[in-house]
């Protein structure tokens, strides 16, 4: 079975072809240590200031404040603890929402063990966090503010900018991880009022096994990895250069014009969410209507499983994603879904498609042709849809 | 997740979907919250399993378990239809993943209740196998 229709750019993005030409050098001939003294050395250390000055242009930061890590789930590890482990002498107490990702909820989690109290703020319908509930939740103890600024899963962009001042307000730290929103909707970090940003390269078209994290001056953080005295000694380890080479380069790319490529998306975006429920039956957007990533689509539909229409659609050569119990290896369906409200078994039935620069209207049309044939096949076999069809 | 190629095919090709006409043994175990339901409806004539249909809402694992074990039933007396295990019905498939063990339990069990009902509209009496909760994280624990 080959991939023909790419629809989990939500999950992964593939390499694009000008960021991997960037790469190449520093993955073949500029192999040197940017520790090292020789131009060699030399030459990788510069490569990876071009990369930090890249990734703080496009975010609206200063250089020194742009930190290099290993991934997106690295940044948000290092934003939580390092900052409960630097404050914890002034309170104990962390603001979060119960639809983060797991890179930030499973940190949470860990914290609590260790005594951090965590409150996880409840969501709308829609997923959207309300502020007023923020700021009701700050307490004297309160250290720490993290809401991510898009969900992986529903697509449902935060009101960032207004929690940010609801932080400052209360001279509250405030971290967002804003790797789902990188390339889809501007990100300046002054705008949003946050501290410290997650990011991830393989989410707009850079590799893999490299993110940052953006670390507004002045705030204080604890190391993150003890070693050597590579990032500014807080974060220890010779770094992944071609990676994060190919990280400047991609968040260029990808943040040069936010709106044509956000039009172009959401064109096609707009296309799944009008023709998928006028063409079947008892499904559910799962998400805000507008308020949402540009190629986020999610939808839940009743009487089937999530796995077996992903099965289903990777016969056809398409690849997309779900939130159901089966495919999250897990027994119980997505965080996300059941925060919203959705009972388990409705829940089980979701959809993520998440289109992307290379997606086409074509794509969109096969995609819907698609899942036409397959819901009905799946539900013809579902005794739900049989004990629904005597009522 | 790794399916073998002969889950793939009960998942794309499954045999018997559908509710037999005349049944006179239906069962339905599993639940909707867990994400699988599986429904078997036969028709049982001196004992023997003359035709048997299923309808599942679950994963391709529940969709083949249940494909596979209407096969290993159709034709046969209740008694070796009741011997069937559900590591009979996960061989037959060259085997499962480990978090999808509970959807073969799941086939064993809606091939049980099935002959249950049999039993049942016959005035006879049924002893079953083994007790379920009828929801899939007590499998699940046990399959782990
Ligand atoms: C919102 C969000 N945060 C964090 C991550 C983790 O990023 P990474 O895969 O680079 O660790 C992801 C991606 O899976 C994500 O979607």
């Amino acid at each position: 079975m080959s991939t023909e229709i790419y629809l989990d750019n939500s999950a992964t993005t593939k390499l694009k072809p000008e960021v991997l030409a960037e790469m190449m050098p520093y993955l073949t001939e500029q192999y040197g240590n940017p520790s090292s003294i020789y131009s060699l050395g030399r030459e990788s250390k510069r490569a990876i200031e071009a990369a930090r000055d890249q990734v703080a242009a496009a975010i609206g930061a200063k250089s020194r404040e742009i930190y290099f890590t290993g991934c997106g789930s690295e940044a948000d590890n290092w934003a939580i603890r390092g900052t409960a482990y630097a404050h914890r002498n002034k309170g104990n107490h962390i603001i979060s929402t119960q639809i983060e990702h797991h890179a930030v909820l499973h940190t949470l989690a860990a914290l609590e063990k260790e005594g951090f109290l965590v409150t996880y703020l409840p969501v709308d319908e829609y997923g959207m966090v309300n502020p007023a509930d923020v700021e009701a939740a700050i307490t004297e103890d309160t250290i720490l503010i993290t809401v991510m600024m898009a969900n992986n899963e529903i697509g449902t962009i935060q009101p960032i900018a207004e929690i940010g001042e609801i932080a400052k307000a209360h001279k509250v730290l405030f971290h967002t991880d804003a790797v789902q929103a990188i390339g889809a909707a501007p990100v300046d970090v002054a705008a949003l009022g946050v501290d410290m940003l997650s990011l991830s390269a393989h989410k707009f078209g850079g590799p893999k096994g490299v993110g940052a994290l953006y670390i507004r001056s002045g705030v204080k953080v604890d190391t993150f990895l003890y070693g050597g005295g590579q990032e500014s000694g807080r974060r220890a380890g010779t770094e992944n250069v071609p990676g994060i080479v190919g990280l400047g380069k991609a968040i260029t790319l990808a943040t040069a014009d936010i709106p044509g490529k956000a039009a172009k998306i959401s064109a096609m975006r707009d296309k799944l969410i009008a023709e998928i429920p006028a063409r079947i039956p008892d499904v559910r957007l799962n998400g805000h209507p507008t308020k949402r990533l540009p190629g986020n689509v999610n939808f839940c539909f009743q009487y089937i499983e999530g796995e077996s229409l992903l099965l289903s659609l990777d016969f056809k050569g398409i690849a997309a994603s779900s939130g159901s119990a089966c495919t999250s290896g897990s027994l119980d369906p997505s965080h996300v879904l059941l925060a919203i409200g959705l009972p388990h078994e409705i829940a089980h039935g979701s959809l993520r498609l998440s289109i992307g620069e290379d997606n086409t209207m074509e794509e969109m049309d096969a995609t819907v042709a698609a899942l036409v044939e397959i819901v009905q096949r799946l539900r013809e076999m579902s005794p739900l849809y049989h004990a629904q069809a005597h009522k | 997740m790794l399916y073998s190629e002969k889950v793939m095919d009960h998942f794309s090709n499954p045999r018997n979907v559908g509710e037999v006409e005349n049944a006179n043994a239906v069962g339905q175990v599993g639940n909707a919250k867990c994400g699988d339901i599986m429904q078997m409806s036969m028709r049982i004539e001196d004992d023997i399993i003359q035709d048997v249909k299923f309808k599942t809402f679950g994963c391709g694992a529940a969709i083949a378990t249940s494909s596979m074990a209407t096969e290993l039933v159709k034709g046969k007396h209740i008694d070796e239809a009741l011997a069937l295990t559900n590591k009979a019905v996960m061989d037959a498939l060259d085997g499962l993943p480990p978090v999808k063990v509970h959807c073969s339990v799941l086939a064993e069990e809606a091939i049980e209740a099935a002959i249950a009902d049999y039993y049942k509209r016959q005035g006879k009496e049924f002893t079953p196998k083994k007790a379920c909760g009828g929801c899939c994280h007590d499998c699940h624990q046990e399959a782990e």
